[in-house]
């Protein structure tokens, strides 16, 4: 069963888009009932496996594997893994796929490319369980990339935009740059241990093997696989495209862009975690960390409703990693699952309100305003209740308020940072992290507050709102249930005792002792030394986010403006999120044109110029020749015809064309050899 | 043959012939040189043929060659038949061509 | 294994059934068009079928390459004989013809891509006759170097390609057609002077014994090149590591270079691409180019194993640049033709550095993207052509919009150029993958820079794909037809096969595996 099972799940969905592909505009209602009916049914089927293995083969992981192709000697598989890690992502992912679907038959209606769209989204789920399913990190690439282009045609659904079609190449492009080293990654692996699949390499490193005979280059190819993720998870330096990203439909955002294919960057540190070695971990943890600082920073002076949870993502996506790289394991895939639940919900969330606005500008005629921005919101919460209380159960999860789900795992988190710094100094790491968690509740209580709380900015567009239909708000209040504390553990301060941490632990490491990273043993003593620090730190902090978020814009004791006007350049930088994306225009984008303008002149100008100056100089040469041909060679040639010519001409006189002449001229010669002859 | 040869008074040679033939065949050249008519050529050409005729029948019956002379005279008569039959035939045909047979008229050889 | 029909080998009916065909053209009345146009699909569609069934019935365990043993569908029938010329002593010209791992997947794809050139020569209405003429003469020409067993046979086949593109080009191409033309056929024709000149010297060097007769033959078999025995003490290109022997490799790796193209020798190629047909850059790119990648693995890499290697590194790096130069110049174009023109110069940049691994993943990988190129690059001209018989236009900045217009149309296309661009799951992932996996063993840092490849070729794909089928559809472009069911029957079997060996690609691998195995020991053990 885990292996007909998984394949059926996966399956299900490219059946769907295929379906969806050929005959979606065909069926009824375009078939959007066929794609979320499928989706649904994976869903179920990925419940009932998830139950299975965490209740019944906890312990096990099931591995089938099958040929690919036979390259010389060596024979490439492919095949499945369940343990418990792909059990809970796989619902994790046909959760929030189904819901999205759900949400999209009420936001996506009377789209031009209706059909098309949930054709698409079937492609994504089907590549993303790829992700989850597979064994094999050749297998993951291949995955990797077509969750890749799924999500470039749905970024660029609206393509007829030049922003959305910017969007979708900046999102595909700036991942390939990350996917580039994990393809290096991938070929060292390759070279040194002859397999993909995790299970062999691992095998292979564990027992003394390593690539290219250096422990180098194991940390550059543990690297270099990160890379990866670090395109695919928006990290520091690659997280550019995501915020662009945003201009796909919002539920496309909610379920790609927040939920389940940056987390697979999470997820595949997560697989690869055993060959890790301590030093890559580091570089992964600061990573994360930085990246976790600047999304946050920026986040708080964004006025795109969409933009400011993108940023969000990013700085959540950047705690976990760094969860991960400083060895919390499972505290942050925890908070990649808890975050899937909340933060697609917050998507869904803006999504509601966006197509309320939408919906309200459109009957206002109005074109001009933005339906994104909230600061052309306010006063919303009367209007939509039920997106607003799921809201704000999404906010208060997020920004790690107590009985919530996020509270759990980011609290998980900073314990472990706290501990990583106990253990190994590093002290900037939780440092970060405290400072980020604030930042995290200030900025969605100020998201929050604009959105739904005070005066409407506009009392027309206000009027005009209303409550989204069911298909819409249904998704939102399962969202809402699973971001509760009860999902994960019944103790609503420590996530360590509920089923996710017994289910989900952290693997032992395969590298060489001295590169290893602290054992699980020690790690765990120190983060339970710490946790009731970390726990009350991080709720003040987090309050003290939201009360400030909550003094500035709900009572306006303090002004936005004064406060902006103060920060100075850091609130300019801030608004202009640091920079990143005029700096790579001139340094990338502006640089790989100067070389392709070069090279192409280079190309008509040098080499074709040697290649034409060849033939030039053989058309000179030949010209030459020609000269000497025509008027010496052929000279001759032509007085030998010439003098031929006129002695033809004094003899043809004798040819008189009179048969008589000649029958004289042979009589008389007759005559004159008679003579002769006699 | 023995008889008439008997009656006869003057039995003419071999050399009488050769004559009869010189002065055909001189005649025939002449037609053929000088003639404007195609037509004349023509015949002068058989006269040339039949002067040749006598020539090889007369030697067949004076000397030793037996009938082969003769048998070579037959030969003669059927190609210069054969032979006039062509001729005006291309006489025929060159008259079409040219709207004449004036040989004098027709010299598209000229150089 | 011996394959016949009416007691003639299915090779040489591979070949041949072209030129049949193109008889029959001959000596039909010019007006008959279509029967023409029949005739043309029928032979080359003859030739798919043949080639299938070589695919079916071909060993997939003999080695071939250098052993006359293991060659199949083999056949050997003295050509020219000359008995006792003074100082030479007798002259052996065989035709013989015979296929192995490297060349039955050439064979494979030249038969398709000739058939789907036919079909997208359907609205040729320009001197139909002599088009269809030339057309198989040329798929003869193709066809014939890749079963060549005979260096002189192969030099023939060689050549008579040349012919026929060069008219393909300078009568039936754009408005410079005859610059193009003539560069084309100067550039080949440098080339083959280069060759003719290597393969005498190998001619007068290569004697071996008749064991019939036990007179010394000097022959032009490429496989009794290989055996190092039979070179002649005394030969030019006698014994190992000689200059003589390098500089004849270097002069063969410039034919071929120039044929694949490897930077420098590759500036014929945008513009022949340019002012050829659509058909015609259809058969340019998908089996032309791949005639020079085959060469150095058929005539290079065994007969001068010793200079192959002492070359390698040079080899490797010219794949390298050819990369990242094919794929920065694409980029800049404007014009759609010359974007694919260049990206041809990058993607053979793989083969070369897949192949300049010399181990089996490399070598696989390599002639893997040879038969991959050849059916994506298919795909990207026959989209540049649909648009172009719509428009008369090709320049990337004259369109923009046309996913609405013309939605399979798109669909197609796209599938095309994201194989083009690398896209797992597609048959241009695969190749890439192997060549860069066997030429990362070897070479690191050379595979790592071409890596970046693959992030320049997905940025210009992706731009191309962005000014041409998304954004606003402009006024001028709103009456668009989409695909007529001869265009799409002209796609779907190169789509099919794109899906299918981008999923599973064993079926092609399983045919070279062997034969590029040994191949690789061949050379790397220095021809023993």
């Amino acid at each position: 069963m885990f292996i007909e099972l998984p394949l059926i799940i996966l399956l299900l969905p490219l059946l769907a888009f295929v379906l969806m592909i050929f005959f979606g505009n065909k069926l009824p209602r375009q078939g959007d009932w066929l794609a979320t009916g499928m989706m649904t049914i994976t869903l179920l089927l990925s419940i009932v496996l998830l139950i299975t293995k965490v209740g019944f083969y906890s312990s096990e992981t099931i591995t089938s594997n099958f040929d690919w192709v036979v390259v010389g000697s060596k024979s490439i598989g492919f095949g499945i893994m369940i343990d418990n890690l792909a059990a809970i992502m796989l619902v994790v992912v046909t959760l929030v796929s189904t819901l999205v679907h759900l949400f999209s038959m009420g936001y996506m209606k009377g789209d031009v490319r209706y059909s098309r769209y949930f054709a698409y989204l079937g492609l994504f789920s089907f590549s993303m369980l790829g992700i989850v399913l597979t064994n094999n990190i050749l297998l993951m690439y291949v995955f990797w990339e077509l969750v890749g282009i799924s999500s470039y045609l749905l970024i660029g659904h609206w393509y007829e935009k030049k922003s959305a079609s910017n969007a979708a190449n900046k999102a595909f492009i700036v991942n390939r740059v990350g996917d580039f080293g994990m393809f290096i990654g991938i070929l060292i692996l390759f070279i040194s241990f002859s397999s993909f699949t995790f299970e062999a390499i691992f095998e292979s490193i564990n027992a003394g093997q390593l690539p290219f005979g250096s422990e180098g280059w194991l940390t550059a190819a543990g690297i270099l696989i990160f890379c990866g993720a670090v395109g695919k998870s928006a990290q520091f330096p690659l997280h550019v495209w995501l915020p662009d990203a945003m201009e796909g439909p919002t539920p496309v955002s909610a379920l790609i862009h927040a939920a389940t294919m940056v987390a697979a960057g999470v997820y595949l540190v997560a697989r690869i975690f055993p060959m890790l070695t301590a030093d890559a971990l580091l570089v992964i943890a600061y990573i994360g960390a930085i990246t976790a600082l600047i999304a946050a920073t920026i986040a708080i002076t964004q006025f795109d409703i969409k933009k400011v949870l993108a940023y969000s993502t990013i700085s959540q996506l950047g705690y976990m990693i760094m969860a991960l790289g400083v060895g919390a394991y499972t505290a942050g895939f925890m908070h990649l699952v808890t975050h899937a639940a909340f933060k697609a919900g917050l998507f869904l969330g803006a999504g509601s309100v966006i197509f309320a606005m939408h919906a309200s500008l459109h009957k206002l005629h109005d074109h001009s305003t933005d339906a994104q921005d909230i600061r052309n919101m306010g006063g919303l919460k009367s209007k939509m209740p039920i997106t607003y209380w799921t809201f704000l159960i999404f906010t208060l999860a997020i920004s790690g308020i107590p009985l919530t789900s996020g509270f759990l795992s980011k609290d998980e988190i900073l314990a472990g940072t706290l501990a990583f710094s106990t253990l190994y100094g590093h002290w900037l790491l939780p440092l970060i992290g405290f400072v980020v968690a604030g930042l995290t509740a200030f900025y969605m209580f100020r998201l929050l507050i604009l959105t739904f709380h005070g005066k409407p900015v506009s009392e027309k567009i206000q009027n005009g709102v209303s409550e989204s239909p069911k298909v819409m708000t249904i998704p939102l209040m399962i969202l809402a249930a699973l971001s509760l504390f009860f999902f994960y553990s019944f103790n609503p301060f420590g996530a360590a005792s509920g089923w996710f941490y017994t289910a989900v632990e952290r693997p032992l490491s395969v590298v060489p002792e001295l590169l290893q990273p602290a054992t699980y043993a020690l790690f765990y003593e120190a983060v339970s030394s710490v946790h009731s620090t970390a726990m009350i730190l991080s709720i003040l902090i987090a309050a003290a986010g939201v009360l400030m978020a909550v003094a500035v814009y709900q009572w306006k004791k303090i002004s936005a403006d004064d406060l902006a006007k103060r920060a100075g350049f850091l609130y300019k930088g801030s608004v202009n999120k640091w920079y990143f994306d005029e700096v790579y225009n001139i340094v990338f984008v502006s640089g790989s044109h100067v070389v392709m303008r070069a090279l192409r002149w280079f190309d008509e100008t040098i080499i074709d110029g040697i290649v034409n100056g060849a033939a030039t100089v053989t058309k000179v040469f030949a010209s030459v020749s020609g000269w000497i041909d025509t008027n010496i060679v052929d000279g001759l040639v032509n007085g030998t015809a010439s003098t031929a010519n006129r002695a033809g001409g004094l003899l043809s006189h004798i040819q008189t064309g009179k048969v008589q002449t000649y029958l004289l001229f042979v009589l008389f010669s007759f005559l004159v050899l008679f003579v002769l002859i006699l | 043959m023995e008889i008439l040869m008997n009656t006869t008074i003057f039995v003419p040679g071999l050399s009488h012939f050769l004559v009869v033939s010189a002065l055909l065949f001189s005649l025939g050249v002449m037609a053929v040189l000088s003639r404007r008519n195609v037509i004349m050529v023509l015949m002068g050409v058989e006269l040339i043929l039949n002067s040749a005729n006598i020539n090889l029948i007369a030697f067949s019956r004076f000397t030793e060659l037996s009938l082969d002379g003769q048998m070579i005279g037959l030969f003669v008569i059927i190609i210069a038949a054969a032979e006039a039959a062509v001729a005006l035939a291309i006489i025929l045909n060159v008259y079409n061509r040219f709207n004449t047979i004036n040989l004098d008229e027709i010299n598209l050889l000229k150089g | 294994m011996e394959l016949q029909i009416f007691g003639i080998g299915i090779l040489t009916w591979i070949v041949f059934i072209p030129i049949v065909g193109m008889i029959t053209i001959l000596l039909l009345p010019d007006k008959n068009r279509n029967a023409i146009r029949w005739i043309a699909a029928i032979a080359t569609g003859i030739q798919v079928i043949l080639a299938g069934v070589i695919f079916a019935a071909f060993d997939r365990t003999k080695l071939g390459i250098n052993d006359a043993e293991s060659f199949q569908f083999m056949e050997k029938f003295s050509w020219i004989t000359v008995e006792a010329v003074p100082w030479v002593g007798r002259i052996e010209i065989n035709y013989f013809l015979g296929i192995d791992g490297l060349s039955v997947l050439m064979i494979i794809l030249t038969s398709i891509i000739a058939f789907i050139g036919v079909i997208s020569s359907w609205n040729i209405d320009k001197m139909v006759k002599g088009y269809f003429t030339l057309y198989l003469l040329l798929v003869t020409g193709m066809m014939g170097v890749f079963v060549a067993l005979d260096f002189f046979l192969f030099f023939i086949f060689w050549e008579v390609m040349l012919l026929p593109m060069y008219f393909l080009i300078g009568l039936w191409g754009g408005p410079r057609r005859e610059y193009a033309a003539i560069k084309f056929f100067l550039y080949t024709f440098v080339g083959g002077i280069l060759m003719l000149l290597t393969m005498l010297a190998l001619y007068f060097s290569v004697a071996y014994t008749d064991p019939a007769t036990g007179q010394s033959v000097h022959t032009f078999n490429i496989l009794h090149m290989m055996n190092p025995a039979n070179y002649v003490d005394g030969g030019l290109l006698s014994g190992v590591d000689t200059t003589w022997r390098y500089v004849a490799w270097m002069a063969l790796f410039i034919n071929f270079a120039i044929k694949i193209p490897l930077f420098p020798f590759h500036t014929w190629l945008p513009d022949a691409h340019v002012e050829a047909p659509t058909p015609i850059s259809v058969i340019l790119a998908g089996v032309l180019l791949k005639l020079g990648t085959y060469g150095l693995l058929r005539i290079n890499f065994p007969i001068f194993p010793d200079a192959t290697v002492y070359f390698i590194y040079f080899m490797a790096a010219l794949g390298m640049i050819s990369i990242i130069y094919g794929a920065f110049c694409a980029m800049a174009q404007d014009d759609f033709k010359k974007l694919i023109a260049y990206s041809s110069i990058s993607h053979m940049g793989i083969v070369v550095l897949g192949i300049a691994a010399l181990n089996t993943q490399g070598m696989v990988g390599g002639v893997l993207q040879m038969f991959n190129h050849g059916i994506i690059t298919a795909v990207l001209f026959l989209s540049v052509g649909v648009l172009y018989d719509r428009t008369q236009k090709r320049g990337l900045y004259d369109f923009g919009g046309i996913a609405n217009q013309m939605p399979k149309y798109t669909g197609l296309a796209m599938i095309g150029m994201f194989a083009a661009l690398g896209l797992p799951g597609l048959n241009g992932f695969v190749s890439e993958l192997f060549s860069f996996l066997g030429a990362f063993e070897a070479y690191k840092w050379i595979t790592i820079i071409s890596v970046t490849g693959i992030i320049i070729t997905a940025g210009y794909i992706l731009w191309t794909i962005q000014r041409v089928f998304l954004g606003e559809t402009p006024e001028k472009l709103t009456n668009l037809k989409d695909l007529t069911p001869r265009e799409i029957l002209m796609f779907v079997p190169l789509i099919v096969l794109i899906i299918l060996l981008g999923i599973y690609p064993s079926p092609a691998i399983e045919l070279m595996n062997s034969s590029l195995s040994h191949l690789v020991e061949f050379v790397t053990g220095g021809g023993l």
